[in-house]
């Protein structure tokens, strides 16, 4: 066993562990430990090599490989280490990780550790598509790496079901690559992507996006032969009579991301079944002292900007936390999605001071009013000109010692205005 | 042109059975399977359940073989490897017109020579089955869990490394009986040999037909299946079946642990014409859902990883109720034809007592001497969340590989998908590492291993990307190549 003591070990070399790392160094740790299981640095950017990263951060449109590649730049200059090729296996209470590499097994003793494990894709059986099992089946992410990484073509015939972003840019690269599209399925009445994206990647290349469908079959014993797709109604069910057979060799699934949690569930640290990642209070915090969480294993974020922001907050606190300067604090308040709103982060907050708020509405709305309420005291009001499920909410707002230690939880409404 | 001693068709679980227990002996046996890895037909999509022998009549084969088999589980399970878990299973009853059911089933099973039946009252199973709800229930302490797949691989890989010959993607396309032999045509070739067994499974009629009229149909049953995630594994740690239907011969839809930790829903019960047809339909996912619920009230919904289905082989329409016994037997009007038909459940289980029946079938007209280099190879894989730290730690010192996990779902390292590339079988497909070493059945169904395993097949193998197949021959993975590799 090789034995670790280091101040803050971030999980996960993506975007969010290297921004927090490098913010953790920059708030005073000596001692930061980047560790991930792949053997490239910068987790899912490597392979995204369009650009459209970084234009609300840095002002410019970089590609993946440049936008991670600035960050593990900056982080090697600060004299950030390393681990990669490592998995970390288990995860303890006591701030204490157990990883492994091809050198061996690792006890790494930290005094605060960022979670940073990123998002694996839904796949088939998430959504329950009946048919034929074939080959040529894979989802979004998983293709894009092949093309992109790997150079090599998962198909030539091309059906997509999702239009989330990954969906979309994986549209767009195959055309690239001389497949043919045959079209990008949403079960959705609206794209699920960005709409800057459904422009520069389907309609640029005419490739038809078919809303209120889903994929209700799936042919082929051996290869993928086809797929059948159908129109749903109001409640995503399809509609008889609309069945249309579409030939192709592959489907490509892109239906939403989950927060790769698993070792935060090893030690009960307490998930929102909304987000799908930990309960964080304002300073990023888990359930479990000492353990902070960032990036799309904390909430699948819409651009890495932001996502980057967040995480260097969370790389400050847990550098904080490292040097014992925390604030322990039993008082809290809880913060809970009210009627329209999907989910809110932070879930809790136990400080007063001006508190970032990322929040998500429940449906597409072309004009409407935030609210958040501590019972029938209004805290905080804005108008939106429109909101979209796709486009995450930001808000900073000033949260007092009062409204901590009411009785009242804080909830967050959407109204139409 | 070669003759062999004993030809098998088809290595399903009963084929490789069969190919292991020749190879004790001096032969030269070949085993001819069209699928590009053994177990490729029902013996991989079925329930893992080593059956007791409460289900079937006395005095027939099918309870005969299953109660033997059963028997001889635990010692092969110690020899070769697989892993068994002897979890016992519960069929419950929901109410008192059931429970005179399960009564009758004791009764049935302990003629069978079942030992440690108990009928067990509603207190006695919340005890040890919080989340189940019914009247009563028989317990069958003698009842286990296998993975399909690895016990078929186990026979069949022990075989190999005795000198049977199993040609992979080998397709027994026509037969002739010429003189005292079988000449054996297929898409790789003609063959001969002394005894053919016909262990064809679903096709057994096709190859009976090759030689004479067939005095028997096939009416094929499909059985749909859910897997659910681990998560959920502590949902119960028995099995549990419900009284059986009374139509189809079936034993109804079950929940079942599988021996990796997940839980399985199944199987629905569905006549079809086409035997190949292994779909999942909505209907049926809803309906074993549905089902499930009535099981255990608290059943998640959103657990689903996975989802496949097996036919059953049936020599019974469901007009004739849907039971038939096993058929095993040399044929009268071809000599030397021997032929294992209608091997339905508990075909798993009886596996190695059918093919210690056949072993004796064949020694009639062979002459058999042990072989005298037999060997036994444990298959087991020992996974590292298995493993001490010390030991791990003392694997990754002697070989690295063992320290690069390449399925995250199931930390599988790169060692064991080396390991699992480099069977005796030589199938090379992504099933095929995936049946050996569980890589890319775990939740994200491949998301993170099948570009790691791609690579080392690559790399490590030779294997062009354009050859890599998911399963059958054409199953074909990918499209080439989007610009030449540099070598960097
Ligand atoms: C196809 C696609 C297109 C995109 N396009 C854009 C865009 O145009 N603009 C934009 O701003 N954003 C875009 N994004 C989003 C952006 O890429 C992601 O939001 C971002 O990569 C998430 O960062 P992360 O660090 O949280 O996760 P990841 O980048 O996924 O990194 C997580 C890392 O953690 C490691 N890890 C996990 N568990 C362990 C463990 N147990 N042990 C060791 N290591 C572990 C993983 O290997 C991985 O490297 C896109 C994403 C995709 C998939
Ligand atoms: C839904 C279901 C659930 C079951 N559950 C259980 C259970 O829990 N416990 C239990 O004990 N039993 C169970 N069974 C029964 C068991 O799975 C079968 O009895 C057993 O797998 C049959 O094995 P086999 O070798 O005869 O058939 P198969 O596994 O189908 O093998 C036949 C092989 O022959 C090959 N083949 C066919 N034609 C040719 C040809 N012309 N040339 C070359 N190769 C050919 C096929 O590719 C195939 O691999 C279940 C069955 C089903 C369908």
């Amino acid at each position: 066993m090789i034995n670790l003591d280091i101040d803050v070990a971030v999980i996960g070399a993506g975007p969010a562990g290297l921004a927090a790392a490098i913010s953790a160094r920059e708030n005073g740790s000596k001692d930061v430990l980047v560790i991930d299981r792949n053997s490239w640095l910068g987790g899912i950017l490597p392979q995204c090599i369009h650009d459209g990263f970084g234009v609300e951060e840095l002002g410019t449109s970089l590609t993946g490989p440049e936008y991670s590649e600035m960050y593990i730049e900056n982080a090697q200059k600060l004299g950030i280490d390393f681990l990669a090729k490592t998995m970390v296996l288990e995860l303890k209470k006591n701030l204490e990780i157990i990883a492994i590499n091809n050198k061996g097994l690792y006890k790494i003793n930290a005094k605060s550790i960022v979670l940073a494990m990123g998002c694996r894709e839904k796949t088939r059986w998430n959504v329950m598509i009946p048919g034929d099992r074939p080959s040529g089946i894979y989802t979004a992410g998983v293709a894009q790496g092949f093309i992109n990484l790997y150079n090599i073509m998962v198909g030539k015939n091309v059906v997509i079901l999702g239009s989330g972003d990954v969906g979309l840019i994986v549209a767009r690269r195959l055309k690239f690559e001389g497949a043919n599209v045959l079209g990008v399925v949403e079960i959705l009445p609206y794209a699920g992507g960005l709409p800057r994206n459904v422009v520069q990647c389907l309609d640029d290349y005419d490739i038809p996006l078919y809303l209120n469908h889903t994929v209700t079959y799936i042919k082929g014993r051996e290869r993928l032969e086809s797929v059948t797709i159908s129109q749903v109604d109001e409640n995503k069910n399809p509609v008889s009579g609309t069945d249309k057979e579409i030939k192709c060799d592959t489907l490509l699934l892109s239906l939403g991301l989950i927060p790769e949690n698993e070792l935060s569930k090893q030690i009960d640290i307490e998930l929102d079944g909304l987000t799908g990642g930990p309960v964080v209070n304002q300073s990023f915090e888990t359930t479990v002292s000492g353990i902070f969480a960032c990036g799309n294993c904390l909430q699948v974020y819409d651009t890495v900007d932001i996502l980057s922001i967040g995480a260097k907050h969370a790389g400050k606190y847990a550098a904080k936390y490292a040097s014992g300067k925390n604030m322990i604090s039993n008082c809290f308040v809880n913060v809970i999605a009210g009627k329209e709103v999907r989910y809110v982060i932070p879930q809790m907050i136990s400080k007063p001071g001006k508190i970032l708020f990322n929040l998500r509405v429940e449906n597409p709305k072309n004009s409407a009013v935030l609210y958040i309420f501590s019972g029938d005291y209004e805290v905080f009001k804005k108008k939106l000109p429109w909101a979209y499920p796709s486009n995450m909410i930001e808000i900073e707002v000033n949260i007092t010692e009062d409204i901590i230690k009411s009785d009242n939880d804080l909830e967050v409404t959407i109204d139409d205005r | 042109m070669k003759n062999f001693h004993v030809a098998i068709v088809g290595a399903g679980v009963i084929g490789s059975s069969i190919a292991w227990e020749l190879s004790k002996n001096d032969l030269d046996v070949v085993v001819f399977e069209k699928g590009s890895d053994v177990c490729s037909g029902t013996s991989k999509a079925n329930s893992g359940v080593v059956h007791s022998g409460i289900n079937s009549p006395v005095s027939s084969l099918k309870a005969r073989f299953c109660v033997e088999g059963n028997k001889m589980i635990k010692p092969l399970s110690d020899s070769l490897g697989f892993s068994l878990k002897m979890i016992g299973k519960f069929v419950i009853a929901k109410n008192e017109y059931e429970a005179k059911i399960i009564n009758n089933i004791k009764k049935i099973g302990q003629e069978n020579g079942v030992p440690d039946l108990e009928i067990v009252d509603e207190n006695e199973i919340k005890t040890k089955e919080p989340n189940i709800s019914c009247y009563q229930a028989l317990w069958v302490p003698t009842a286990g869990i296998i993975s399909p797949y690895e016990f078929t691989i186990a026979f069949a890989e022990n075989a190999a490394i005795n000198n049977v010959n199993f040609l992979l993607n080998t397709n027994v396309k026509d037969l002739k009986k010429k003189d005292n032999n079988f000449e054996i045509k297929t898409n790789r070739g003609v063959f001969q040999s002394n005894i053919l067994v016909n262990a064809a499974g679903l096709n057994c009629r096709e190859i009976v037909s090759y030689l004479e009229e067939p005095d028997f149909n096939i009416y094929p049953c499909r059985g749909e299946y859910l897997v659910l995630d681990k998560e959920y594994s502590d949902l119960l740690t028995s099995m549990i079946y419900p009284v059986p239907p009374k139509e189809l011969g079936v034993l109804g839809v079950h929940i079942t642990p599988t021996i990796e930790g997940n839980i399985l829903l199944g199987p629905s019960a569905e006549y079809i014409n086409d035997s190949e047809d292994k779909r999942s339909t909505k209907k049926m996912m809803k309906t074993l859902l549905k089902e499930a619920n009535e099981i255990i009230p608290i059943f998640p919904k959103k657990a689903v990883i996975s989802a496949y289905s097996g036919i059953r082989c049936k020599l019974a329409s469901p007009n004739e109720g849907g039971w038939a016994d096993y058929r095993i037997e040399e044929s009268k009007k071809t000599p030397g034809l021997i032929n294992l038909l209608g091997i339905e459940s508990p075909g798993l289980t009886a596996a190695p007592a059918i093919a210690k029946e056949v072993l004796r079938m064949i020694s009639k007209s062979l002459k058999m001497r042990p072989k005298l280099n037999f060997e036994t190879r444990n298959i087991r894989n020992i996974n590292i969340s298995e493993m001490s730290s010390k030991k791990k730690s003392d694997l990754i010192k002697k070989e690295n590989r063992w320290g690069r996990i390449v399925c995250r779902c199931e930390n599988i390292t790169e060692a064991e998908i080396h390991k699992a590339l480099n069977n005796p079988l030589k199938a090379q497909t992504l099933s095929a590492v995936k049946y050996r070493c569980r890589a890319g059945m775990g939740r994200c169904q491949g998301g993170f291993c099948t570009q790691h395993i791609v690579r080392i097949m690559e790399e490590d193998f030779n294997i062009n990307i354009n050859e890599m197949n998911l399963k059958s021959a054409n199953s074909k993975l990918f499209y080439g190549r989007t610009r030449e590799k540099k070598n960097d």
